[in-house]
């Protein structure tokens, strides 16, 4: 499979593997190494005041015995100012300014916001972030996300978490033609039939964090996942054919034999 | 009084941000942490010599799994 690079980074795998919802870190660890994915997002949170499970095995020291790069997320944030201030704490934490950018606007769908989207999008990129926004399937949004200067555009298929898979195939083929950065599906898929359609409809990469995590053996869904986008990818590449009505033989008709009535086969 | 991560806390104004993170059982090398003050992010190279104003409200993250 070919690489994928975004904003100058190259990596192997088209998956990046969100780490939410994983019942220990042991197994997040295994589903890592089955997934291939070299990219993987972290959240910030609080940590706990008490300091009794600040000595515990954390889940950065497991991301980096994977060797895998961290890319921290703004879940959660539901204004353009709590997103930028969490995008600035977490350049502080991992040395990075890679950012997802999440800019939640509604608490049943937790579909983005996108006027806030837009904002944070742009005060972050003034600050030199690369800024990989959560958006929705609208390929006018995403062209803007881009206009902007954002290394990538991440639609969703359905709601986060929702397992509904991509609701609208039309537009995620259509933000394809829309942007020029890479397009990677972000929320929605449910299994990994889901991660070779948003391959075969021209995505770049895919992003798969609960269908994986919450799945009954995430491990392997992990590489379900890692052979659905390498099929995707291969079968976008090889150029499929075209929708017809109605059949069309595989097998010529020139050469049949022509049987008549009196033929006898014992 | 000094608000910890939202929690009133014994941390007394002028102590470090170091100070703090000792608190918690962190050292200034601790990896995947970072600390705010009153909505400003406290960079890493500072946290030996920022000391705490009246009132301050501390926020110290760090990484939790997420998608």
């Amino acid at each position: 499979m070919s690489e994928l690079t975004i904003a100058g980074r190259t990596m192997g795998s088209r998956l990046l593997l969100g780490t939410g919802g994983f019942p220990s870190l042991e197994l997040l660890a295994e589903a890592i190494t089955a997934s291939g994915s070299e990219l993987v997002t972290v959240a910030l949170r609080r940590i706990d005041v008490s300091g009794a499970s600040n000595g515990r095995g954390s889940l950065i020291d497991v991301l980096a015995q994977a060797g895998v790069d961290v890319l921290p997320n703004t879940a959660g944030c539901h204004t353009a100012r709590d997103a930028v201030l969490t995008a600035r704490m977490a350049r502080e934490a991992f040395a990075t300014d890679w950012v997802k950018l999440e800019v939640i606007g509604d608490e049943d769908t937790l579909l983005p916001d996108a006027p806030e989207l837009l904002r944070a999008a742009e005060q972050l990129l003034d600050e030199g972030f690369v800024v990989l926004p959560y958006t929705t399937d609208d390929p006018v949004l995403a062209r803007r996300l881009a206009d902007l200067g954002c290394a990538a555009v991440m639609p969703l298929g359905s709601p986060i978490g929702s397992g509904m898979g991509i609701r609208n195939p039309y537009n995620i083929a259509l933000i394809r033609e829309a942007v020029d950065v890479p397009v990677v599906l972000d929320a929605g898929v449910g299994t990994a039939s889901d991660v070779a359609l948003a391959m075969e409809l021209g995505c770049d990469a895919v992003m798969v964090a609960s269908a994986i995590s919450r799945a009954q053996d995430p491990v392997a869904m992990a590489g379900a996942m890692r052979a659905a986008v390498e099929a995707g990818h291969l079968a976008r590449g090889a150029g499929r054919i075209p929708r017809r009505h109605y059949a069309t033989a595989s097998t010529p008709d020139e050469g049949r034999a022509e049987f008549g009535l009196r033929v006898h086969v014992d | 009084m000094i608000l910890l991560n939202g929690q009133r806390s014994e941390v007394r104004a002028g102590e470090t941000v170091a100070a703090v993170l000792a608190r918690l059982g962190l050292g200034t090398n601790a990896r995947g942490v970072a600390v705010a003050v009153d909505g400003e992010v406290v960079r890493r190279g500072d946290w030996d010599s920022y000391a705490l104003p009246e009132d301050a409200r501390v926020e110290v993250l760090t990484a939790m799994q997420g998608g």
